[in-house]
């Protein structure tokens, strides 16, 4: 049910579920369009509406199509599309700056030399050029807790493995075309392995279940194995937030 | 622990469920619940309760159970030869458990996930608003041998005996699927061959998906496998990079990157998941019009079950202590005792 050719485009999903998708191919200004309007959403706070998410171009709502009628529903979500220009929206406020603590390479993160290597870089070089980078949690999703980070310089380009690594244990750092993803919890992957942080990000009994939003920014700061050691008991594995302002 | 269920024996993978945790879509986390999610309202009316309770559901076989106390009892879903101390149950029906008694629930005739329901429902810790465990999400686990499960107190005490007639959903069928977000990356040809294929349900299938195999050759959209990874939902048809589809189900993750030809509607979820392998399936595409009223006329049909429920009819030949029974004061009617 396509209702519209160019970007912004409103699409359904499934029987209850609208998606308002701002571009085919992830780029900084449709992923800050996705949350800007998801943000929007919540505030706007329509009767039927269930729930809201984004994806990394696309933010998702699910209501009650028996209670609020999809055509009602298109309507209102055409008319706020409408209210601004999307891609030209600030982030929306209520985000934190994270600092984690990131061992990189050692047997911790065996794949570090090679993904370097793809990218071109001296092993120092490749340290530098992401725990120098301020990446953004473009989306949350596969597992609890878990972000997607991006975005890298373009050195990083590099594509997924074609096998699977085995498994990566949570909190593992991977990273694949132009993204990071630090694992919430112990898995397969594609992704090369190249650091490992203490950070557990679901913690499924504690008052904040999850740690990371859609929309925080964090620098993985370089530590030692030592130092990494010393913070095993620490859940966050001695991640530190500031409020963004 | 005061009013409780134990298991003595259980069969592989059975978890406690309910209607999941709507809500975590943006933390990255799943609704899960049921994947048979007309089963908790079967139950729910047999013994007049809430179908929010939690329950235990056993994929492809059951277990012995015993209770604390007398506790009532409802058998939903695939149905599974059960007894209690040798009485054989009727499923889809309410029983009393007596304390001590032991529920023997062996393997599904047919179909995969059976419901035991206990009256005032199972009650392990509330973790994120939900009691039902989620596996993919790491939340809870799959229920041990020897475990003893917290069971809610019951307001209803004296009502079993009951039973009722449910929609039959064991052995696949047509499902009702409508367009999505992703249809228009498969060319008219490709979904029109979909539309009119046989598909049979494959080995591979768990609480998040069930993999469909299909005659001939598969399906392949235009965008290939370059479709960036976007939110998916339970009942959405995923087309895998070797051209068969996936239907996923209420433990799915929250976000995929394989192109979807369409979405099962909610009310036909519970036939992909009662499926066995082998099992046979053909789609029929609705408008999103259509789709609606099919919504509407379930959800009507799920919170009228109760009125369908009819006292169980019991052959004299199979109540072995038939002389203990009062059938002459008010506890009994002649009526029940017919045929």
């Amino acid at each position: 049910m396509a209702m519209s050719q160019s970007w912004p485009r409103i699409t359904t999903l499934g029987v209850d579920g609208f998606l308002v998708s701002f571009g085919e191919q992830l780029s900084e200004p449709a992923n800050r369009a996705a949350l800007a309007f998801r943000n929007a959403l919540e505030h706007e706070n329509w009767d039927g509406v269930e729930e809201t998410t984004t994806s990394l171009v696309s933010t998702y709502l699910r209501f009650d199509p028996v209670w609020r009628s999809h055509a009602e529903l298109c309507s209102a979500l055409q008319a706020l599309v409408k209210q601004q220009d999307w891609f030209a929206a600030k982030l929306p406020g209520g985000r934190r700056l994270w600092h984690v603590p990131t061992v990189f390479g050692t047997p911790l993160a065996p794949q570090f030399e090679e993904a370097a290597a793809m990218a071109g870089m001296t092993g120092d070089a490749a340290i530098a050029s992401i725990s120098q980078t301020r990446l953004r949690v473009q989306t949350i999703g596969f597992a609890p807790g878990q972000p997607y980070l991006g975005a890298l310089p373009d050195a990083w380009d590099i594509p997924r493995q074609t096998g699977l690594t085995g498994k990566v244990p949570a909190g593992a750092l991977t990273v694949a075309i132009r993204q990071l993803v630090l694992f919430s919890v112990t898995a397969p992957t594609g992704w090369r392995h190249i650091g490992q942080t203490g950070l557990r990000l679901f913690r499924p009994d504690a008052e904040q279940p999850f740690v990371l939003r859609a929309g925080d920014e964090v620098l993985f700061v370089p530590t030692t194995v030592e130092s990494f050691a010393n913070m095993r008991d620490d859940p966050s594995g001695g991640a530190k937030s500031e409020a963004i302002r | 622990m005061s009013r409780h269920l134990t298991v003595h024996r259980i069969g592989p993978g059975a978890t406690v469920q309910d209607q999941g945790r709507p809500g975590y879509l943006a933390n990255g986390l799943s609704r899960g619940g049921a994947v048979d999610a007309l089963a908790l309202y079967e139950g729910a009316a047999l013994l007049g309760q809430d179908p929010t309770a939690a329950v235990l559901e056993m994929p492809g076989t059951g277990g012995t159970f015993e209770a604390s106390e007398d506790m009532r009892v409802a058998l939903t879903g695939a149905p599974m030869r059960a007894s209690i101390d040798d009485t054989p149950l009727v499923w889809n029906a309410s029983h009393l458990l007596p304390k001590g008694a032991r529920l023997m629930i062996g393997a599904a005739e047919i179909g995969n996930y059976g419901y035991l329901h206990l009256g005032g429902g199972l009650q392990p810790d509330m973790r994120l608003g939900a009691r039902s465990a989620h596996l993919a999400g790491g939340i809870g686990g799959v229920v041990q041998p020897g475990t003893q499960i917290p069971v809610g107190s019951d307001a209803a005490r004296h009502q079993v005996g009951n039973c009722i007639n449910v929609t039959p959903r064991f052995g696949g069928g047509m499902l009702r699927i409508v367009p999505c977000a992703q249809t228009a990356l498969f060319d008219q040809a490709q979904i029109a061959r979909f539309l009119s294929a046989e598909f049979r349900r494959d080995m591979r299938g768990n609480r998040m998906g069930v993999r469909l195999l299909c005659d001939g050759k598969g399906y392949h959209s235009d965008a290939g496998l370059s479709v960036l990874s976007e939110v998916i939902v339970p009942g959405d048809i995923q087309v895998t990079g070797d051209g068969t589809p996936f239907v996923l189900l209420s433990e799915c993750q929250t976000t995929g990157g394989y192109p979807r030809i369409g979405a099962v509607l909610p009310a036909d979820l519970p036939i992909v998941a009662q499926a066995r392998p082998g099992a046979v399936f053909r789609f029929c595409m609705l408008s999103l019009a259509e789709a609606v009223d099919v919504e509407r006329q379930d959800r009507a049909r799920r919170l009228g079950l109760a009125s369908k429920m009819r006292p169980l009819i019991r052959n004299p030949h199979d109540i072995p202590d038939l002389l203990s029974f009062q059938l002459i004061s008010g506890a009994t009617t002649g009526s029940d005792l017919d045929g």
